[in-house]
């Protein structure tokens, strides 16, 4: 091979901007930023959390924060963004695990349908334990 | 008879120092794919136009090419679909272009035998006068991933390979998991050097965009995260067991 | 140019990089790991036409299954052409052969309890055709290729064309090639060179062959001095797809197809092959050889029930009856094809087929070690004729040959460079001669166009040679080729680049065309009987007295070509009448 072959092959550069090229792209890229949603609601709960130890003052305090209306927007987006973080995932998962029940492997839908039972059932009971 | 223009990447490295596009009147007919009106304007317009192909049954993967934007073979890629035109064609993307739309493979081939792919087992045991026995469903665990017929399609689809070409990919990826899956095979341990590398599996991110471009139902970005799953796995056991549990 | 060197000599050279050059080179390097072996071909393996190949590959593995069953349908399919010696011991072997094939992971389908699985195919009178669903080339192929990259001493030329054999004193030396993507032309030396460039179906204009099946390592033989064996011997397969010419299996068939006339008839039970029943019977209707079953196309369309279109008359193949199940377990790639460059689904409609050129049972002359009679010389594959195929090749019998043969051409070639002395110092003119020549071919302002050379070569064989012949246009064919070999002598390349010119090499291709298409309408013209696919209207029987004889074409030096002839091998089985169906 020569050298000077070589040097005259013509290189393609991904663009800046590659991920707006496609919608698959994009979608992909918005599925990547929804985790900054997910470690939004990581840190709120570690405030929660630092606002329950340190008395029922500061408790009462954080309350009244969270009910700003700013506050409530910044968490409804957040729920939207890991409501869609969920849902990507999931959509995806029957790719990534291969689950094999007798020799036959259990259908994609069935098994985004059992995460999704999942899912509800979680959110149920917590939703039991806010409520009681 | 009706007519669609072909707009053609040309590069000629002796002559030019940057592409350009030329464009090529062909004759829009009904069972014509891109790879007939491409032979078109070399038998009949312009003889200099170069490009690979061999098959032209979908099964060589010689004729990758991007066809109005997506990475396709173009010997399965009809005009009508693409009528009125113009069809624009260009070589596939993420790799290097030696000429028009030949694009240079030696990396991609590396890849593919970076990660092993024979059968390793001990075969001190093994009668060479019957054969090893592997019934219809475990055949069925890795029959997809041995279906890859190398066209890169993939790979030109994969924004991690263009960003980073030392990602091994996923068509090579896929391969590993085709013999790593297979009864008769007991390599997936020194397979996992090169799968559980920084540019192995872990490169990947799960854009999903290999598995919509392959057109052989492959499905190597599945392939690559179940890779993730065995190579976490054995992470996890390395550093919480003594050597001798493992 | 400068005289081989260390890079670019070895001991053994293989020429083509599909099923029976990979073999081949996988069994050199377990003769010997010290020995260096090259694979130089014009596109990557797994781009070679064996990736094409569909149905299956034979080989006598079920209980009620024997060899000497296997060796009788070869030889009676092939019209009493075979050598029997060699097809006896190809039978033997090539169980082992597709025995390693599964150790080295070829996902050949299975029964259910886990063992390999076989199939019936044309002309067979037992199940005895190992099958990977309708992919079995690509696998076989990949399984190769793949196992191939695990032996260190294979260096692959990748994308490097060869031109010439090098030749002293007899004796060759290796090749001169051309790297594609630079233009470089090279002098691979070697002790000993095994050629395995498959066939030359682009000969005519409609094949299911590839692109690149254009019988370069017959022509580089022809012209070194080996002599062609059969070559009027060419295979219609009788269904491909109208157009693009691409295969439908005969395992359609096998798996229980029917081909029907325009009136919806199963119109072989007119042309002696049996009577019709739903089930496939083996060796019967549709399931008889290649040769009797396009030639009952012709019939049937000369008697005008066949069924017109843009691309000529085409007869039916209706497997709807199979159901959707079975034709996604057996036949996947059927659908696809169909789907993908007919735009029908065979589970609902009929497929359009008529008989396509698919093979070529001759080739470069070997004994059964796979030698040529050149010393160095080996070959094998579609480019060999041995004969194991004879008059007419057996579906499912080409993919064992190019891993029994690929193996003994790699053995053979092993143990010849081991014994060789160094090569001499003659070949670095040969080289240079060469190498002014291509230069001269780049540089070269004609104006005739290869592509309008090349479809004139394919029509006028098309027109002489096909499934029925007569001496006339045989003759008339002669003086075509003849005429046409002055005009590609100087025509234009019409591409100065030495980058991937793909002109450049489809300029070559053409000679090489030329060269093996007046091997055969010689070899056609001279051959005075029809027998299997040679079939004579002016001499429409066998003539076992006169032509039970291998026609061998030599290459005269002014360019013409002589015929002479070889008896055939006969062990055990006498000449016979064929029969099917009955």
């Amino acid at each position: 091979m020569t050298t000077g072959l070589w040097q005259r092959l013509h290189r393609q550069r991904v663009p800046l901007l590659w991920w707006t090229s496609r919608r698959t792209y994009l979608l992909f890229v918005l599925r990547e930023l929804t985790s900054v949603a997910v470690v939004w609601f990581v840190v709120y709960l570690l405030l929660l959390v630092r606002a329950v130890g340190a008395g029922p003052g500061e408790y009462e305090r954080f309350l009244d924060w969270s009910a700003r209306p700013w506050m409530v927007a910044i968490n409804a987006l957040a729920l939207a963004l890991a409501v869609l973080h969920t849902i990507t995932w999931f959509m995806v998962t029957p790719q990534a695990m291969v689950l094999k029940v007798r020799g036959h492997r259990v259908p994609g839908l069935v098994l985004a349908g059992a995460l999704y039972v999942a899912w509800f059932a979680v959110s149920a009971v917590i939703l039991l334990l806010v409520l009681s | 008879m009706k007519e669609i223009t072909l707009r053609v990447f040309r590069y000629r490295p002796e002559t030019e120092a940057e592409p350009t596009f030329q464009e090529y009147a062909v004759p829009l007919r009904d069972d014509w794919a891109v790879l007939d009106a491409l032979n078109y304007v070399k038998e009949e317009i312009d003889p200099t136009l170069s490009y690979r192909w061999s098959c032209r049954m979908g099964i060589c993967g010689s004729c990758g090419m991007t066809v109005n934007g997506d990475p396709k073979l173009s010997c399965g890629t009809f005009l009508v679909d693409h009528a009125p035109g113009p069809i624009t064609v260009e070589p596939l993307r993420n790799f290097p272009v030696i000429r028009d739309l030949v694009i240079e493979m030696t990396d991609f081939m590396q890849k593919l035998g970076a990660v092993q792919p024979w059968i390793i087992r001990d075969e001190s045991d093994d009668d060479p006068h019957t054969e090893l026995l592997q019934t219809p469903s475990e055949m069925d665990d890795y029959k997809r991933y041995s279906m890859c017929i190398n066209c890169m399609l993939c790979y030109s689809a994969c924004p991690v390979y263009g960003l980073d070409s030392k990602f091994i990919g996923p068509a090579a990826i896929a391969l590993a998991q085709r013999y790593n899956l297979d009864s008769r095979d007991e390599g997936q341990e020194e397979r996992l050097d090169v799968l559980s590398d920084d540019e192995g599996v872990w490169g990947c991110t799960f854009v999903g965009e290999c598995t919509r471009a392959c057109p052989k139902g492959v499905d190597p970005a599945g392939a690559i995260q179940r890779a993730k799953l065995i190579a976490a796995n054995e992470a996890v056991k390395a550093f919480l067991l003594p050597r001798w549990v493992r | 140019m400068t005289a081989p060197d260390a890079a670019s000599a070895h001991d053994v050279v293989i020429v083509g990089g599909g099923g029976a050059g990979l073999r081949a080179a996988i069994a050199v390097a377990e003769a010997d790991p010290r020995l260096s072996v090259a694979v130089v071909s014009k596109v990557y393996p797994m781009r070679s036409h064996t990736v094409s190949a569909e149905g299956g590959a034979a080989a006598a593995i079920a209980a009620e299954d024997s060899f000497d069953e296997h060796a009788y349908d070869t030889v009676s399919g092939g019209d009493w052409l075979c050598d029997q010696d060699a097809v006896e011991l190809f039978v033997h072997e090539a169980r082992a052969e597709l025995l390693r094939l599964e150790h080295w992971g070829c996902p050949w389908s299975r029964t259910p309890d886990g063992h390999v699985a076989v199939r019936a195919f044309g002309g067979m009178k037992k199940m005895r055709t190992w099958f990977a669903a309708d992919k079995t080339g690509f696998h076989l192929l990949h399984t190769l290729f793949q196992t191939s990259l695990k032996y260190r001493p294979v260096t692959r030329y990748d994308e490097w064309y060869a031109t010439r054999l090098l030749v002293d004193d007899g004796r060759v030396c290796g090749v001169v090639a051309i790297e594609l993507m630079t233009g470089r032309i090279e002098t691979i030396a070697a002790k000993a060179v095994v050629l395995a460039t498959g066939g030359g179906g682009r000969v005519f204009p409609f094949t299911t062959n590839a692109n690149i099946c254009t019988g370069d390592g017959m022509a580089l033989a022809y012209r070194a001095g080996a002599p062609l064996k059969d070559m009027e011997f060419v295979q219609y397969h009788p269904t491909g797809l109208p157009f693009t010419g691409i295969l439908i299996t005969e395992a359609a068939r096998a798996e229980g197809g029917w081909l029907l006339n325009k009136d919806g008839y199963r119109y072989l039970q007119d042309y002696d092959l049996g009577t019709p029943t739903p089930e496939p019977v083996l060796r019967s209707m549709e399931l008889g050889p290649r040769d009797r079953l396009s030639q009952a196309f012709v019939h049937e369309a000369a008697k005008g029930r066949t069924i017109d279109t843009q691309y000529g008359p085409v007869v039916h193949l209706d497997l709807r009856h199979l159901g959707a199940e079975k034709i996604e377990a057996k036949l996947p790639m059927v659908r696809e094809l169909c789907r993908d460059y007919e735009r029908i689904d065979p589970v609902r409609d009929l497929v359009p087929v008529r008989p396509v050129v698919h093979y070529m049972m001759g080739g470069v002359h070997t004994d059964v070690l796979a030698a040529a009679p050149l010393d160095g010389l080996f070959a094998a594959g579609e480019t060999a004729c041995v004969s194991i195929n004879g008059a007419n090749r057996l579906g499912s019998n080409s993919l064992p040959e190019i891993l029994v043969f690929g193996a003994r051409a790699g053995a053979a070639a092993a143990a010849y460079a081991m014994e060789a002395p160094p090569i001499g110092a003659a070949v670095t003119a040969q080289a240079a001669d060469e190498t002014r020549r291509l230069e001269r071919l780049l540089a070269s302002d004609g104006s005739e166009s290869v592509a309008a050379i090349r479809t004139a070569m394919q029509h006028t064989l098309e027109g002489a040679a096909g499934i029925y012949r007569d001496s006339d246009t045989l003759a008339k064919a002669v003086d075509t080729l003849r005429e046409l070999q002055e005009r590609a002598a100087v025509a234009g390349v019409g591409d100065r680049s030495r980058t991937f010119n793909t002109q450049l090499v489809g300029a070559l291709e053409l000679a090489a065309m030329l060269d093996i298409a007046e091997s055969i309408v010689h070899s056609a013209l001279r051959r005075e009987e029809s027998r299997g696919a040679h079939q004579r209207t002016d001499f429409p029987a066998r003539d076992d007295v006169r032509f039970l004889a291998h026609s061998m074409a030599y290459r005269e030096a002014d360019g013409g070509c002589r015929i002479e002839y070889q008896p055939v091998t006969v062990t055990r089985w006498p000449p016979g009448e064929r029969v099917y169906g009955r």
